[in-house]
């Protein structure tokens, strides 16, 4: 059967999710062809805000990228208008003056940015804040201009300061009315979002009416009715949205405010549909993505032909999020004489909640700050439930206990992801039959969290709801991965007592469930396994990658080569070679890293033996769970502070500890005076020079965890440093998680405890011997790899088969 | 040497197939990861991760008849090419066939 053609006008969140629900039902139906005035895919519009305030890039806000077009035979015009529909003989005509024929069209063109129709609207640097061009122009305006003005202080004028300051820029917020977000906020909440945003540094211009933008070319000021003038280089207009009708209504198609559509989205000319913030139903036009959604269900499955109950219209809560703080409001938000409102107002915490009470039924709600009660407020609200028999104010004080019975409670159809309509029941599901048990897994399966993701902590519970004693379990004892439910304490003291000393055995005598276990215990094990015998043969193949390729790989596949520098010191010799080699294989970068050396960047594997022969450099395990480096400061040697010799007590550690398994990678600083130009306050141990002594500090991290390292105790003597050195490092990976870097380890430990193991000089003693034995093992890698042609063979040939 | 469809290539013999480490192969341009697993079995994969963000396969962890994506953990059937969820994607599979001891892929 040939297919039908279905064209849609608009690629944007409501249009697309159409397209989506289609392929579901029926991916044989129809030839689709889409055009998009901007120049992108599918992309999140919800998250504009987030890539304003830096939480999130452009890309990751892609829902459908081209490759899912591509695959689903979707043939996409991004950046092409249609500027002409000829609803008689059913064909479009693009701005390019491309001609698609329709057996169905989709209108499904959005909204537009409602621009104030004053004097100077049409000045330079005046935008709305709706689309990526958007979010472009304020980025790139911030890095020229200094202040900005917001006409419009609700949600989205909001979100566009806080962008916008974030960006740099001094914003003024422009709003008619008395109150921020009035139609979502009663006075009380109103006020506190304004105090906490004006301490977020956003400046309020309330009771303004915007009369005039003034400036030559580009604009340069507002002028308000009351003759009050403020200055602004850039004005987004956030005052409201308009649906996008233009080409329908040109086109003979009806529209009101907005493309007028039945219960099954058809509008008045046969074969043309409208969706999402452009059409009309029942006199309303919507706006929040929920119900949005919803009629993309529907008139998917009109185009299916399974034309049942039709749209019946949305009644929806907001669930906000404004910088950070939380807000929910449904229904009715002002009290009038026969209502009457529970109110808490915890000034304190800056918790405020209302609900409405209208003939002992909930008509109207307000959360500000604490938004956990929303679910079930809002359906005490929507099921009109009698509330007469709730004693007190309970039900705004959702404890914890009472939080684990809301799950239990919740209904199983009642919608949990809002903006995908996603129910209890759909998670649950997934949690059970696809065996996921994160938020993103969830996610992954069943769209659920991934447009505002607001509902996120609601997913997080049923999570554990569902998987109870399990989750609980998994929650207490942090087993080493899923393959075993030994925890890393028991697997350790299994291999000691029972004596197991190959991968192998210890899967099979410890009942793995898997036959080769996976990603997580095959490094764990290897690991774990070096570490309780000294002269451990390492299972190259249970490492990952980068370990494994002796080098660190890429984002495209290449490698890395980052030889040592020991104490970040070299020699003109060191560095001419490094040039030369650079050079002779064209490395696509050369750069000093973070550790004070130089790497070398964008090698195919097949290079790397090469690479490292021509160098003649140790490795410097720049992709180790290992010593990484030791950074070092001039010290006395040069500088007119420096006390101590930190460069050669650096490159003196580097060579003792280098290659060392560790739990996590380790690193290392030296600094010649507490000035600490080594920075040896952030890593892992970190030495600081006193007159006549140093000091050693633990545990610091510069990066995810970042920490400030703990004095773990002051010596006098360089041997003592290696001493301390050697055992705290021994201790920990003996004692620590796989994966745990030291910073985490010894918040989980306490320093104090660690302090008391290391005061023990016997203790220090057998540590230290664990360690020389350990390290009396290791090769040099690249080395091995150089003389062994059975290495190279495995691990680093490509063979060319055509030329 | 042009190659077409249904053509055997002989990429090596199977001795020189390593046990759980990928070897990387260039068919006219298009690179093939193979996997020697510790049943004995070759499969041959396309060298590309399904990701969104790309990656290549041959150097990943191997596991009975799975390799996980060295940079992005994806746990990937040398099967049948498929992830594992809750990931989804595919990736091409290979015929190969074992004559005595040369190891031959089908394209």
């Amino acid at each position: 059967m040939k297919k039908k053609q279905l064209v849609m006008i608009g690629n944007g969140m409501a249009g697309v999710r159409v397209i989506e629900e289609i392929l579901k039902m029926d991916r044989e139906q129809y030839k689709i062809t889409i055009f998009g005035n901007e120049p992108h895919p599918n992309y999140n519009r919800i998250q504009l805000s987030n890539v304003l305030q830096g939480n999130t890039t452009f890309e990751e806000t892609i829902i459908n990228d081209l490759q899912w077009y591509e695959s689903n035979e979707i043939q996409l015009f991004t950046g092409e208008e249609v500027t002409q529909i000829n609803t008689d003989e059913q064909y479009v005509i693009s701005d390019i003056g491309r001609q698609v024929s329709y057996d169905e069209l989709i209108l499904a063109t959005g909204s537009l940015p409602f621009i104030l129709p004053i004097p100077g609207a049409d000045k330079k640097g005046v935008i709305g804040f709706r689309d990526i061009k958007d979010c472009v122009e304020m980025i790139q305006t911030s890095k020229k201009y200094k202040k900005a003005a917001v006409i419009g202080g609700g949600l989205l004028g909001l979100e566009a300061a806080k962008g916008l300051i974030h960006l740099g820029m001094k914003v003024d917020v422009v709003h008619l009315m008395e109150h921020l977000m009035e139609r979502q906020l009663d006075a009380v909440a109103s006020n506190m979002l304004k105090a906490e945003l004006e301490t977020q540094g956003m400046n309020f211009l309330m009771e303004k009416a915007t009369v005039e933008l003034i400036g030559t070319d580009r604009v340069e000021g507002i002028r308000f009715k009351d003759g009050t003038e403020a200055k602004a280089d850039l004005i987004v207009m956030a005052a409201g949205i308009k649906p996008n009708v233009k080409l329908a209504s040109e086109s003979g198609i009806y529209v009101n405010r907005g493309i007028v559509v039945n219960d099954f989205m058809e509008t008045n000319v046969p074969h043309v549909y409208a969706v999402g913030e452009c059409a009309e139903h029942r006199e309303v036009v919507y706006g929040l993505v929920a119900p949005l959604y919803e009629q993309g269900k529907v008139l998917a499955k009109t185009l299916c032909g399974q034309k049942e109950n039709g749209y019946k219209g949305s009644i929806t809560g907001t669930q906000l999020k404004v910088s950070d703080i939380d807000l929910f409001s449904a229904g009715e938000i002002y009290d009038d004489p026969t209502s009457k409102s529970i109110v808490v107002h915890n000034e304190y915490e800056g918790i405020y909640k209302k609900v409405l009470i209208r003939n002992d039924r909930i008509v109207g709600i307000v959360l500000y700050g604490d938004t956990k009660d929303s679910n079930r407020l809002y359906r005490m609200l929507t099921e009109k439930q009698d509330v007469s028999e709730s004693t007190t104010i309970s039900f705004l004080q959702s404890g914890e206990a009472v939080e684990s019975n809301d799950i239990a409670s919740m209904p199983n159809d009642e919608v949990v992801c809002g903006c995908n309509g996603i129910s209890k029941e759909t998670i649950v599901q997934a949690i059970k039959e696809e065996g996921v048990s994160t938020v993103e897994q969830v996610g992954g399966c069943t769209n659920a969290g991934r447009s505002c993701g607001r509902c996120k902590p609601v997913i997080q519970e049923i999570i554990a709801y569902t998987l109870g004693d399990e989750f609980t379990h998994a929650a207490e004892k942090k087993t080493v991965c899923g393959c075993t439910s030994l925890s890393r304490d028991e697997v350790v003291a299994e291999i000691q007592v029972k004596g197991l000393t190959t991968i192998k055995e210890v899967m099979n005598v410890l009942e793995w469930k898997t036959d080769e276990g996976c990603s997580k215990c095959r490094p764990a094990l290897n690991y774990f396994l070096g570490m309780v015998h000294p002269a451990y043969v390492d299972d190259r193949d249970s490492r990952l990658v980068n370990e494994k390729m002796h080098a660190n790989i890429q984002k495209d596949g290449t490698y890395s080569v980052i030889p040592r520098m020991y104490g970040g010191v070299t020699t003109a010799k060191d560095l001419r070679k490094l040039a030369d080699v650079a050079e002779k294989y064209d490395v696509q970068l050369l750069k000093i890293t973070g550790g004070q050396r130089i790497g070398l960047y964008g090698l195919e594997k097949d290079q790397l033996p090469a690479v490292w022969e021509e160098l003649g450099m140790p490795s410097g395990y720049a992709y180790g769970k290992t010593l990484r480096t030791v950074k070092t400061c001039v010290g006395a040697q040069f500088c007119r502070f420096g006390t101590q010799d930190s460069m050669s007590l650096g490159i003196e550690l580097e060579k003792r500890f280098e290659r060392l398994d560790t739990p996590h990678k380790v690193k290392m600083g030296v600094s010649a005076c507490p000035r600490n130009c080594a920075e040896a306050g952030i890593k892992d141990v970190g030495i600081v020079g006193l007159d006549g002594g140093w000091e050693i500090y633990v545990a610091g991290n510069g990066g995810t965890d970042l920490r400030a390292g703990d004095l773990l105790c002051k010596v006098k003597t360089e041997e003592e440093i290696y001493e301390i050195t050697g055992a705290f490092l021994q201790y920990y990976r003996e004692a620590a998680l796989y994966l745990e870097r030291t910073s985490t380890w010894i918040e989980r430990v306490g320093l104090d405890h660690v302090k008391d193991v290391l005061a023990n000089e016997k203790k220090r003693k057998e540590l230290n011997e664990r360690l020389n034995a350990t390290l009396a093992r290791y090769e040099e890698p690249w080395a091995r790899a150089i003389e062994e042609p059975a290495i190279r063979e495995a691990y680093y040939r490509k063979r060319e088969l055509v030329k | 040497m042009m190659i077409s469809n249904g053509v055997r290539v002989n990429l090596c013999t199977y001795d020189q197939l390593p046990v759980k480490i990928g070897q990387v192969f260039v068919v006219d341009h298009e690179e093939i990861a193979v996997f020697r697993l510790t049943n004995g079995d070759i499969r041959a994969i396309e060298n590309k991760s399904p990701h969104p963000k790309g990656g290549r396969l041959a150097d990943g962890l191997v596991s009975g008849d799975f390799v996980y994506c060295p940079i992005h953990d994806w746990i990937i059937s040398l099967v049948d090419g498929k992830v594992q969820a809750p990931d989804r994607g595919h990736v091409k599979t290979y015929q190969v066939e074992v004559n005595g001891d040369q190891v031959f892929l089908v394209v």
